[in-house]
């Protein structure tokens, strides 16, 4: 794992290898709609209609990159420090229920005041929750990767758990769902497009936590962790406090993402919530090689095979679970290319 | 140069017994010769043209700096490599070797730098696991009795029946020679064999090795860089550098110097600096009942105190693995200890960042790709480590100034000497030389009252070592105070004032290294 290309060398690495694996990939995935009865051909074209053809699919594709920037950091920024993150589903589900339960505990206050207490509150949740599993990292030794997998299931069944009994609201019948957060303080769209809020979030927060990573003292504290333990100790580095700092951002921004899906989308919380971003963030953040700022065109990019899985569907007459297989081929040979970064010599710098 | 030939265990008197009828059951071992040897890496030539021959009976020596190409000229031999040119002739007759087992075959074999030997089995054990042919259900019985009816006319004394963990390194090296002579390996290649034992257990080694060989009964290739050892125990030697063949001849018609301007050519070494003669200074660093535990959980560090002042560099000597490693580690903040407490200027010290800066402590340590550096960042990145948080090299409080980061870099690069294309290239591009040197500007550079070194010199060609050396003793001549841990004895008695020996987490011996003796240290070294 080597998050950031950084230096030039390896910013033409770090953009060549992902791209020629994204192209390996939609030709296995040609391969297999060709088994299910469908033109390749005539499938690619409709993906990039979907996604890219107009400015209702541009509009459409934005809507599901927004949350995916943001659980793509929940990955990215741990790998700084040198951990594999993959709790980005289980922080979004909890950030959008501490959202739900913070508009629950403030009725009658102005709106504004409300969306900026569910603002924190989403994130707040989302960050703990992966600090949590920084934590059992740092202080007992337990893998992050697999804690993280775990909080996800946790998170989903504590959901559950209060949409079902706690937080109910009886008057939703056809599924579970929790109280309204309140039409008022529904944060709404972003003026002159189909597009919420959210896209804006996720595109600072990820230029926000690319400054952070590459322009602060933090940050570089932070690579000297990801990138040597041994050496951030001896220069006295605490690589405790780095880490669960960085955890806790990581996690704060899927805890946003939560915040959005709730107060721009949903209003409640109910099972619709585990749409899945939190995973495809997972790809998203790898594909970027783990730079926050990559992961605003790649989240695009992802975003846009998502949005016309629809399309897929209807015209191709292509099974349900066709954009699972599209992101399950993604991810199988993105982690295949990584043996290949410094392999190839054309990219490697001349030094003495 | 002393000779030490024996180390005082009485070989000579052996070296009588081993005659005629023991040359008679073990065939004596052939001519080898290699050929015109190449070997290209890409577009590094490993080796260009390299001929060797080790006639019957020698102690031959190949000797050279590290990437000299001694290694590969010995894996080409075994079959390790594919030479690109060049053929291995024994006895006269051209072989083609594929592996190993062809050289073993052939009656060739080598010993490693580290040990091969399965730790939990006996000593019968591994030497048995070395036959080639091993049969399904082996005759404990009668394989036992050829194993002492073998080891019965081996100069080498071990108990076969103890654990092969139990043993000391000098022994285990012993068992590995046992082994290649076991399978009847005749021509015996050794790789830098003497690098994990004390002066006295590598000089019983070779000094056995060197009356086999008088006796006929063995051929050995030995790699080396210690200049030492070829003049003590080798018959002739082969001087390797940079892939080309840089000298050869009979030892006995050579000087060090001669051997030493050979392996590193007209390359220029700096001058040893001046020990400054300093009063008693203050002491700034103490530990007292310091106790580490290694990853395993085990006692590593066991109660050591100790104290350096300024302007004195005190050595500690031991074998590796005595506990050194983790006694640095708590020093440099990498591991916590168990026990005791680690003082600077009177103060408490835990290797924090604020105590490091306000106490100037700094440290210099082994592999420092592995320990210091960050390979994927920059060399102006890595460079900046001990400063990147403080003025002149932020903006603000919270922000890196990025041009001054690079600037403060290009200036460091210039007085230090290091060979980088840009402030920009990551770290891991660096050769090992350079990254020493890189290491030694950033810790080096400004004030330093404590310095904590671990092998600073190792695995550097001579050229680098003399400087990283006179680096240190500045160090000291400016009133620092350091510690230096090392495994290499001559390194220690150049430079320390005072010197330890560790030895089982514990310090053992203490002496001024004006009225120091090495066999004295050496016997330490190995717990008597």
């Amino acid at each position: 794992m080597r998050p950031l290309g950084g230096k030039p060398r390896g910013a033409a690495e770090a953009l060549i290898i992902p791209a020629g694996a994204l192209a390996v990939s939609l030709i296995l995935f040609g391969i297999f709609v060709a088994f299910a009865g469908a033109n390749p051909l005539a499938v690619y074209r409709t993906i990039y209609r979907g996604a890219f053809g107009s400015w209702f699919s541009w509009q459409n594709t934005l809507q599901r990159a927004a949350p995916l920037m943001l659980t793509a950091l929940c990955t990215a920024l741990p790998a700084q420090v040198g951990l594999i993150v993959i709790g980005g589903e289980g922080a979004l589900v909890i950030g959008a229920v501490a959202t739900v339960a913070m508009a629950a505990v403030l009725p009658g206050v102005p709106p504004p005041a409300v969306v900026a207490a569910m603002l924190l509150a989403g994130m707040g949740a989302g960050g703990l929750w992966i600090a949590l599993a920084g934590g059992l990292r740092h202080y007992r030794g337990v893998n992050e990767t697999i804690s993280s997998l775990l909080l996800n299931y946790i998170a989903i069944a504590l959901m559950n758990h209060l949409v079902t009994g706690p937080m109910r609201d009886p008057a939703i019948v056809h599924r579970p769902s929790s109280w309204h957060v309140g039409e008022p303080n529904m944060i709404g769209l972003i003026p002159g497009m189909d597009v919420h809020w959210g896209l804006v979030f996720g595109v600072v927060a990820c230029a926000v936590t690319w400054v952070l990573m590459e322009h602060t003292v933090f940050g570089f504290g932070a690579r000297v962790v990801g990138g040597n333990t041994r050496a951030a100790r001896i220069a006295g580095l605490s690589v405790g406090r780095l880490a669960l700092i960085t955890c806790f951002i990581a996690g704060a921004a899927a805890g946003l993402a939560g915040m959005t899906e709730i107060a721009a989308v949903h209003g409640r919380a109910s099972s619709s919530l585990v749409a899945g971003y939190g995973y495809t963030g997972i790809l998203v953040a790898f594909l970027a090689r783990q730079n926050p700022l990559a992961v605003i065109p790649v989240a695009i990019l992802l975003g846009g095979i998502e949005a016309s899985g629809g399309l897929m569907q209807r015209w191709h007459d292509l099974p349900d679970a066709t954009v699972l297989v599209v992101r399950g081929i993604i991810f199988l040979v993105i982690l295949a290319s990584e043996p290949l970064y410094g392999r190839f010599r054309i990219f490697q710098q001349r030094t003495a | 140069m002393i000779k030490m030939r024996g180390g005082g265990v009485g070989v000579s008197a052996r070296a009588g017994r081993f005659g005629g009828s023991v040359a008679e059951t073990n065939a004596a071992p052939q001519r080898l010769q290699v050929a015109g040897m190449t070997k290209r890496f890409g577009s590094l030539v490993a080796l260009d043209d390299i001929s060797l021959t080790l006639e019957a009976g020698a102690f031959h020596a190949l000797l050279g700096e590290n990437g000299a190409g001694k290694s590969t000229l010995v894996k080409c031999v075994m079959g390790y490599h594919a030479p690109d040119k060049g053929t291995v002739i024994l006895g006269g007759v051209e072989q083609t070797i594929r592996g190993p087992r062809d050289a073993h075959a052939l009656g060739i074999g080598m010993v490693y730098q580290h040990f091969t030997l399965v730790p939990s089995m006996t000593v019968a054990e591994n030497l048995l696991l070395a036959r080639a042919d091993l049969p399904m259900v082996i005759d404990r019985g009668a394989e036992g009795r050829r194993m002492q009816e073998f080891v019965k006319d081996m100069p080498f004394k071990v108990d076969l029946t103890a654990p092969v963990s139990a043993l000391a390194a000098g022994e285990k090296q012993k068992v590995e020679i046992l082994k290649q002579l076991y399978v009847d390996c005749r021509i015996l290649i050794l790789d830098e064999p003497t690098s994990v034992l004390t002066p006295g257990e590598a000089d019983e080694i070779l000094g056995l090795l060197h009356d086999m060989t008088m006796a006929g009964r063995l051929s050995v290739l030995m790699i080396t860089h210690k200049l030492r050892e070829v003049m003590a125990f080798a018959d002739e030697v082969t001087v390797l550098r940079r892939g080309r063949l840089a000298g050869r001849g009979k030892v006995e018609k050579l000087t060090p110097r001669d051997l030493a301007e050979m392996m590193i050519g007209s390359s220029e070494i700096a001058a040893p600096a001046e020990r400054a003669v300093q009063t008693n200074g203050r002491e700034r660093l103490r530990l007292e009942r310091l106790c580490a535990d290694n990853d395993k959980g085990h006692r590593a560090v066991s109660n050591v105190s100790l104290f350096v002042r300024a302007g004195e560099i005190v050595g500690i000597a031991g074998v590796s693995g005595n506990g050194q490693t983790e006694l640095v580690e708590v020093l440099a903040g990498q591991r916590e200890s168990s026990a005791g407490t680690v003082t600077v200027h009177g103060e408490p010290y835990t290797a924090t960042r604020a105590e490091m800066r306000r106490h100037k402590v700094f440290c210099l340590s082994e592999d420092p790709l592995r320990n210091a550096c960050v390979s994927r960042m920059s060399v102006a990145e890595n460079l900046a480590y001990r400063r990147f948080d403080e003025p002149p090299l932020t903006l603000g409080r919270w922000f890196l100034n990025r041009g001054a980061m690079r600037r403060a870099a290009s200036d460091l690069i210039t007085r230090y000497r290091i060979t980088v294309s840009s402030p920009d290239a990551p770290a891991g591009t660096l050769s090992g030389g350079n990254v020493q040197r890189m290491v030694l500007a950033r810790e080096l550079s400004g004030e330093v009252d404590v310095l904590i070194a671990a092998n600073p010199c190792f695995g550097l060609d001579i050229a680098a070592v003399a400087e990283i050396r006179a680096q240190i003793m500045r160090a000291r001549n400016r009133g620092a105070a350091i510690l230096l841990v090392s495994e290499d004895l001559d390194e220690l008695f150049e430079l320390a004032d005072r010197l330890v020996v560790m030895f089982n987490g514990d310090l053992v011996y203490e002496t001024e290294i004006a009225g120091a003796d090495l066999a004295t240290v050496g016997r330490y070294m190995a717990g008597h």
